[in-house]
């Protein structure tokens, strides 16, 4: 396969481009004696999306360093472009990531060199392109990810969601084949991973890249990838296409859509029988355990921005999931064989659906209101009336917490006063002067 | 691999582990140092950084160290009625021993210090990772570059002491001493070569060749989070100071062997 030309240079593309597969088999890693996951099996189909989530500490950080071969599992194979990279050689391995365009949580930029500098750095060692071709398309990429303007700062200077995106644009310089993107999400507000979601999705549909996201974001994961993978107990406890999971009965998964305490799924990685019967009790007695509401069903996906090539990865997944059909649960056939159907008849934008409506008042609806329909995200806001009606709920709840700890009379008498005060400073005015203190101090 | 439990024969097995680790890299850098493209630009800025930290300190150290062995040297002889040997005795001191144990102070606490602190830290920041996962060596882009510039700083440090050493010297015996110098200098050429410089610059390209490895290495492979930096900073210069001891040691019994003294 030759290496595609680079898009933003005016010449056409070498062909029909794709990406490259990625397949995992029998992949198990420790550090000392501890186990951080056996066994793990997966493929990453060329030029689709497929995410991989899982509580946090399960090694899913881990694994993404695997793939690019900077930690080594013990045991297993990972074949990337034809080569086992457990196997090849150093000099191999440099090769091959030379394919890979990886965004890591911080965005690891280079301290001591400016943005400019940073989303350059791979041009100017891998490439012999002059300066003002390399100044185009580092430009071009900081655009793309809505820099313009913030290419001379350095990176200790801007926020961490900027350094995200900026490491994201020194991803994506070299126009990688694959993308393995860790956590796009964390430190990033929602309306900004849906930007980074989308932009995802757009280059996903320019260069077909085929992509690996590893996240704990629910909205992200229902909504962007086409295959959805799971690591639970040091196991990857499912990967198929996106319907699989999303339609899954498992308890562990279901808890961790729902972000509910309910489920085998404890603060720390495993958790008890008893704690777990306590908390059911807890919850059948109207405590509430955390999660928005019951998330069932499956969200449309998000489609790349109107204008964008069409995402060569979907037509290619669905001949894919046609023939492995039979192999899956029956939830997610169903699931499956009307999004088809839907696929197979007039395509309309996805979150016109039926499905769409129902799910709606959820988060994700913000996410899937496109940009352009402006009916449908004020069907939103009055949703998020509803939601309002939740949260004032939840007001009543605390409520109740508060009176509990007023009829323990302990709280008042015992406790540090400190602490009473601070109870009670939401009422009163006297703590005032505490509020004001602090604007005298200065003066003072 | 079987895990041993034993906390002596544990702590064994890292100690062995490491040096092999570090051997390792000597080799890979040392493949690496042909490997084209040359970072000429990151050797120059690296050597221009570490000359910057270590030469100020390193002319004041040697002032002293040169009184010193020069001012003890003078007392000896004078007992023993040798005086008009007291210009060579401590130029041969100040060359021989005492300039390359100078530079190995400055390189390993000043130079190797620096190095470890600056890939430390890019290594904590995952810069390192990315470099790799960007198709690049971090040894041949980052680490050569470093080990060089610090032989290339070494070598010209240890003329730096030798000369600020005997110059010291020469005031403080002609000065302080009352020695004359015309016998100062006499004695020099009689008892002094060539080779006890070669020898002296022959140490410090290899102090700073280890210093600059094991640096690297400390650098490399920090524990996890701030503090991890500041141990490997911490290690690097213990265990550097021991090791060019050790190598200085090594040496000085080879050339004594190998070079007969002058005259004998």
């Amino acid at each position: 396969m030759g290496r595609r030309a680079c898009v933003v240079c005016d010449e056409q593309w070498e062909g029909p481009t794709v990406g490259v597969e990625v397949s995992v088999e029998g992949l198990t890693k420790s550090f000392g004696v501890q186990k951080i996951w056996q066994d793990v099996t997966l493929t990453l189909p060329t030029g689709e999306v497929s995410a991989l989530l899982g509580p946090s500490g399960t090694g899913k950080s881990v694994f993404l360093k695997s793939l690019i071969g900077l930690l080594r599992p013990e045991e297993g194979s990972i074949v990337v472009d034809g080569t086992d990279i457990m196997e090849c050689s150093s000099k191999e391995l440099y090769e091959i990531r030379k394919l890979f365009g990886v965004l890591f949580q911080d965005g690891a930029l280079f301290g001591s060199m400016n943005l400019y500098d940073n989303t350059a750095f791979p041009l100017r060692e891998h490439t012999k392109k002059k300066e003002d071709e390399i100044r185009k398309i580092v430009m071009e990429k900081l655009e793309l990810v809505g820099l313009t303007g913030a290419e001379n700062k350095l990176p200790g200077e801007i926020s961490g969601g900027m350094r995200k995106r900026a490491g994201l644009a020194r991803a994506l310089v070299l126009d990688p084949e694959i993308i393995l993107v860790d956590e796009p999400d964390s430190g990033l507000d929602p309306v900004r991973t849906t930007y980074i979601s989308q932009l995802l999705l757009n280059i996903n549909a320019q260069i077909d890249a085929t992509m690996l996201i590893v996240t704990h974001n629910i909205n992200l994961a229902r909504t962007v990838p086409d295959n959805i993978g799971m690591l639970f107990r040091k196991n990857l406890v499912m990967f198929g296409p996106r319907e699989v999971l999303l339609t899954s009965e498992e308890p562990a998964v279901k808890q961790f859509l729902n972000g509910t305490m309910i489920g085998p799924i404890g603060m720390s990685e495993e958790k008890d029988e008893a704690q777990m019967r306590q908390e059911q009790a807890l919850s059948d007695a109207g405590h509430n355990l955390g999660g928005v509401e019951d998330v069932e069903g499956i969200m449309p996906q998000m489609d790349p921005t109107p204008g964008m090539p069409r995402r060569q990865a979907v037509d290619r997944r669905r001949e894919r999931v046609r023939s492995i059909m039979h192999t899956l649960p029956e939830n997610a056939q169903h699931a499956i064989q009307q999004s088809l159907d839907e696929a197979d008849g007039e395509r309309q934008p996805a979150y016109a659906g039926a499905d769409g409506r129902q799910v709606g008042d959820e988060h994700g609806g913000y996410e899937q209101g496109g940009y352009e329909q402006g009916g449908y995200q004020q069907s939103g806001y009055q949703q998020g009336g509803y939601e309002g009606g939740g949260y004032q709920q939840g007001g009543h709840d605390g409520g109740g917490y508060q009176q509990g700890g007023y009829d323990q009379g302990g709280w008042s008498n015992d406790d540090a006063p400190t602490e009473q005060r601070g109870y009670q400073g939401w009422n009163e005015p006297e703590p005032r002067d505490r509020y004001d203190s602090p604007t005298d101090r200065p003066r003072g | 691999m079987a895990k041993t439990t034993n906390p002596i024969a544990r702590s064994g097995t890292a100690a062995l582990t490491q040096a092999g680790n570090i051997v390792e890299l000597l080799v890979d850098v040392a493949r690496n140092t042909f490997r084209r493209p040359f970072q000429f630009r990151e050797f120059i800025e690296q050597a221009w950084f570490i000359a910057s930290v270590t030469i100020l300190p390193t002319a004041l150290v040697a002032i002293p160290f040169g009184a010193v062995v020069s001012l003890q040297t003078g007392s000896l002889i004078k007992q023993l009625g040798a005086e008009s040997f007291t210009g060579a005795a401590s130029v041969l001191a100040v060359v021989q021993q005492g300039s390359p144990i100078v530079v190995a102070l400055l390189i390993a606490g000043a130079a190797g210090s620096a190095v470890t602190a600056d890939l430390g830290s890019r290594t904590i920041r995952e810069e390192i990772d990315a470099m790799r996962v960007l198709g690049i060596d971090p040894v041949q882009r980052l680490v050569v570059p470093r080990v060089l510039a610090m032989i290339l700083v070494a070598l010209l440090l240890n003329g730096l002491v030798s000369v600020i050493g005997i110059a010291g010297g020469y005031f403080f015996n002609v000065i302080l001493q009352d020695g004359t110098p015309g016998a100062y200098l006499a004695s020099f050429g009689t008892l002094a070569q060539l080779p006890d410089l070669w020898v002296g610059e022959l140490k410090a390209v290899v102090f700073g060749l280890i210093a600059g490895v094991i640096a690297s290495y400390k650098g490399l492979h920090p524990n996890p989070g701030p503090k991890g930096v500041g141990e490997a900073v911490n290690q690097t210069v213990v265990i550097t100071f021991l090791i060019l001891f050790f190598a200085n040691l090594i040496m000085t019994l080879v050339y004594l062997q190998v070079v007969p003294a002058k005259g004998a």
